[in-house]
């Protein structure tokens, strides 16, 4: 439920840069968030929604793309980006080990872009 | 019109941060920010750690909670300074909610500063508190699939405790599991097997502490 506290910091950036830019009505925003973040993007563009209910947001698109998790292998610091859907099943394709990894991409969470008039 | 923005969504939180960083580094203050389930342990540590370290350290605790101040009248009968945060519903504590609980602190009689979050292994790891390390604890009970369930956790964390560990032969938890996920994108992370009622591990958790403090007085 921290995506309610997440849409408002998110607002409050969208409107920032809206009135930096002269623009009145948004029509489309992108976030992008990496895998390993605890974001879930339902959750987050329902926050979105409720939260810009009858204001010039109203309406807008909510595009959320999520990042991919890369890594650096524990052992023989191959970069690789781990296959399938368990989270924590990540073999290195070089060695096969599957410990102590070091996070390179996975955990962004920034507004990319938006599109207002 | 496309406007490129590329703006970090939790920069707002991130600034405050940065200041209460600033600001407890001036005063020498370590801070650690105890994350965990409801019910895992962590007011029982700091009644434990605040009680035995009592003579060593000046120590105060900042408690997240949705209601009551249950924990802030258990932490403060051991005689440290403790202030409750009641976050009505909310599931995290953030850098504000800190900065104006320091209201109630004189930062110079303050050696090592605990921040209780909210019972929750999701929404706390989000929301950068100022403090010096994250400490993730784990109760035994909980289940040995909690590191895998909820990674960010322990990715982010610079120790583990596991508690209650008296627990364990009258409960199904493989503890070399547990500590196998927490430690896969977190090798050097150190793993605390504690017990407050046996007082297993305590010292070794302290030992951490003190090197932790004499490391920020640098």
């Amino acid at each position: 439920m921290h995506e309610m506290a997440i849409a408002a910091s998110l607002i409050d950036i969208v409107k920032e840069e809206m009135a930096k830019h002269g623009a009145s009505k948004l029509l489309m925003v992108r976030v992008c968030y990496g895998k390993l973040t605890n974001v879930v993007p339902d959750a987050l563009a329902f926050a979105f929604e409720v939260q810009t209910k009858e204001t010039p947001l109203d309406g807008a698109d909510l595009e959320l793309k999520e990042l991919p998790i890369t890594v650096t292998c524990g052992e023989c610091s191959t970069e690789f980006t781990p296959e399938g859907t368990d989270l924590f099943y990540m073999p290195c394709p070089s060695c096969e080990n599957l410990l102590g990894h070091a996070v390179l991409t996975g955990k962004e969470l920034y507004l990319d872009h938006l599109e207002a008039e | 019109m496309e406007i490129p923005v590329v703006r970090n969504i939790l920069e707002a939180n991130e600034k405050i941060a940065v200041n209460l960083k600033d600001l407890f580094a001036k005063h020498g203050i370590l801070v650690l920010n105890l994350i965990s389930s409801p019910g895992a342990g962590k007011t029982s540590i700091l009644e434990r750690t605040l009680t035995d370290l009592k003579d060593e350290f000046n120590m105060a605790v900042i408690e997240g909670d949705c209601q009551t101040d249950n924990d802030a009248r258990r932490v403060a009968a051991t005689g440290a300074k403790a202030v409750q945060i009641n976050t009505d519903g909310g599931c995290h504590l953030d850098s504000n909610m800190i900065t104006a609980a320091l209201a109630n602190f004189d930062l110079d009689a303050i050696d090592i500063l605990f921040i209780e979050n909210v019972g929750n292994l999701v929404c706390p790891v989000e929301f950068d508190c100022g403090e010096d390390f994250k400490v993730a604890l784990l109760s035994v009970p909980e289940g040995d699939d909690k590191p895998e369930k909820y990674p960010a956790l322990f990715e982010k964390s610079s120790a583990m405790i596991l508690n209650k560990c008296d627990l364990l032969p009258y409960v199904q938890f493989d503890v070399e599991r547990a500590k196998r996920f927490a430690t896969q994108l977190n090798k050097e992370m150190p793993v605390f097997q504690t017990s407050c009622t046996t007082s297993e591990g305590l010292d070794e958790w302290y030992g951490w502490l003190r090197d932790a403090h004499a490391a920020k007085q640098k």
